[in-house]
């Protein structure tokens, strides 16, 4: 299905997305049986995970806790009186017949994230809500011809439901969309992100119409999105198939459809004639939950930094590019080293070029994340302070004492400068000595040089610099070379 | 209040289940007296009642987020009709 340019052009998408988190809690959200991903089947299990009867459900503080924590971070308006809801369907993999959730009084409503479009502009995408509620279990299809099997250690794991407003218009913002809340999950550690083992899950709703219309097209949901780029490809081709049904004079059905990563097509799960009928009632198993204002202000004392307040610091504060402050707040762990690494050096653009040159280096040849990495930020700083005030030349830090840093974690950086005999040399005698053997070893650049040819001073330099292993005072000795090549 | 076939049919849907014939008859009316006596329950004047949910007004009680008792494996199937070791069994769901 190729559609011309000028046709896309007349049209719209519309799309919002729904995503559920698991927690990142020890136990479940009503009962105490584990929350933990890949143990044999059935072993986290209790009799109110199971739905037997007579059980009744006592709500993890952590639950609320953690909707606060991300309600705060997209500010959104958090609500005092919290009911639960029963939503009512019967599935293999759902114990009690229905889920516990949250129907007319979500937690948390309005609020946004802010993304980056692909041209660079900012754009808010608002929250419908966020709501709490538990995971069902674990249906698997596939392990028997016979039978469904059903795994039950998942049934009762806590989930936040984060709806947006259809304020997307593109797989590239959907993409953004879900880069930034993975960020602030994992910045505000309430839940891995990791959505090939499904800890988060994401549906992508879309429609088309065309450009200026009012009234959107009819819309379809797309499920099992096993990660961002797949959110993006099933969307994109969403899109396509939309605007050539249309062109072609059909119309959408409303569906829910799954998508296929290996054909990057979607395909038809169930078709949607009626409306889904949970008959949805106040949970009687829960008293409401009530959010003081107090309880608020708690969460609030002990919110970590955002990725969006350290990005803005980074741009507008510290001048970095916009380029250099997203690789520094990708990583919560790197933004936090970062954050105390610029309490012991003076230069904030030296700090960033150390982060994004030797750190971020050293940590891909390792493929380690900044938690393993040997080198606190106070003896990062120490090498660093040596460049600055001239102790040693900014590559012999780099090179030679940076490694020797990570490898020695229990020495500091001066003493080991001292150790291995790094301190600059920027005696004249000594660099006279390399510089005349420089000069030996080329004469006839040297003529070419006085030839008129001055950029051939830095073979001269790289020279001396080989035969001073990193150690020749680069300032003074660019300028004993001039003086003797100028004589 | 009538109950008609359709009703049956949106119920059984929902509720996965299957009535034919006899059993959809039975089911018929069965629910027909079950919601006259839900009808008798309206005959009561409830005009500036509020809708009782919660049997007392006790605050809600939180629990820390502490790992408690669990079922082994053994004992959380023991109660299922079908399983294997491992898994609780239930009739194929998606044909694939």
């Amino acid at each position: 299905m190729k559609i011309s340019p000028e046709i896309l052009d007349q049209y719209q998408a519309v799309i919002g997305l729904e995503v559920h988190a698991q927690l990142l809690t020890k136990s479940k959200a009503f009962s105490s049986d584990r929350n933990e991903y890949g143990n044999l089947p059935n072993t986290n299990t209790s009799p109110i995970s199971l739905g037997h009867p007579g059980t009744l459900p006592v709500l993890n503080e952590k639950s609320a806790e953690y909707a606060v924590r991300l309600g705060l971070a997209c500010n959104c308006d958090i609500r005092e009186l919290n009911e639960f809801a029963r939503k009512n369907y019967f599935y293999a993999d759902l114990p009690k017949g229905y889920q516990i959730t949250q129907d007319t009084t979500p937690i948390c409503t309005g609020g946004s994230i802010s993304i980056k479009t692909p041209d660079g502009i900012a754009k808010n995408v608002g929250l419908t809500r966020i709501h709490m509620e538990e995971d069902s279990g674990k249906s698997i299809h596939d392990l028997s011809p016979f039978e469904t099997l059903i795994d039950l250690n998942r049934a009762g794991v806590p989930l936040l439901e984060i709806v947006s407003e259809p304020d997307m218009s593109s797989g590239d913002e959907a993409y953004a969309y879900l880069t930034e809340v993975r960020k602030l999950f994992r910045y505000l550690e309430v839940c891995d992100g990791n959505m090939e083992e499904g800890s988060l899950r994401c549906d992508a709703n879309i429609s088309v119409m065309k450009k200026g219309s009012k009234v959107y097209g009819t819309r379809v949901e797309v499920k099992n999105l096993n990660s961002i780029r797949n959110v993006k490809r099933a969307i994109e081709f969403e899109i396509n198939r939309h605007i050539s049904v249309l062109e072609n004079g059909g119309e959408i059905k409303k569906v829910t459809l799954t998508f296929n990563a290996a054909t990057g097509e979607t395909s038809i799960m169930r078709t949607k004639e009626e409306a889904d009928d949970y008959r949805y009632f106040p949970e009687p198993d829960l008293q409401p939950l009530t959010i003081s204002q107090e309880y608020i202000q708690s969460i609030k004392s002990t919110m970590p930094p955002l990725p969006n307040e350290l990005f803005s610091k980074y741009v507008d504060e510290l001048k970095l590019s916009e380029y250099d402050a997203g690789v520094l707040t990708d990583d919560k762990y790197f933004a936090l080293y970062f954050e105390e690494l610029l309490n012991h050096v003076a230069d904030a653009k030296n700090a960033t070029n150390w982060m994004m040159g030797e750190v971020k280096g050293y940590l891909n040849e390792m493929a380690i994340e900044i938690d393993k990495f040997d080198c606190t930020p106070i003896r990062l700083a120490e090498v660093i302070n040596m460049v600055d005030e001239g102790t040693m030349g900014r590559s012999l830090a780099s090179q030679q004492l940076f490694p020797l840093v990570v490898q020695h974690p229990s020495k500091s950086a001066r003493a080991l400068a001292e150790e291995f005999q790094l301190v600059q040399v920027g005696n004249e005698d000594e660099l006279q000595s390399w510089i005349q053997q420089a000069l030996d070893k080329y004469p006839e650049k040297v003529q070419e040089y006085r030839g008129g040819k001055k950029g051939i001073i830095g073979l001269f330099m790289g020279e001396v610099m080989r035969l001073s292993q990193g150690k020749a005072d680069p300032k003074i000795t660019s300028q004993l070379i001039q003086k003797a090549l100028d004589q | 209040m009538e109950i008609t076939d359709k009703m049956i049919e949106k119920l059984a849907d929902l509720s996965r289940l299957n009535f034919d014939g006899e059993q959809r008859d039975k089911m018929k009316g069965d629910l027909e007296k079950m919601i006259a006596f839900v009808d008798t329950l309206n005959s009561v004047n409830t005009d500036g009642v509020e809708p009782l949910i919660y049997m007392t007004n006790e605050p809600l009680e939180l629990r820390k987020d502490a790992v408690g008792a669990e079922l082994s494996q053994a004992e959380a199937l023991s109660n299922a009709p079908s399983k294997d070791s491992d898994y609780f069994k239930v009739p194929k769901v998606l044909d694939k």
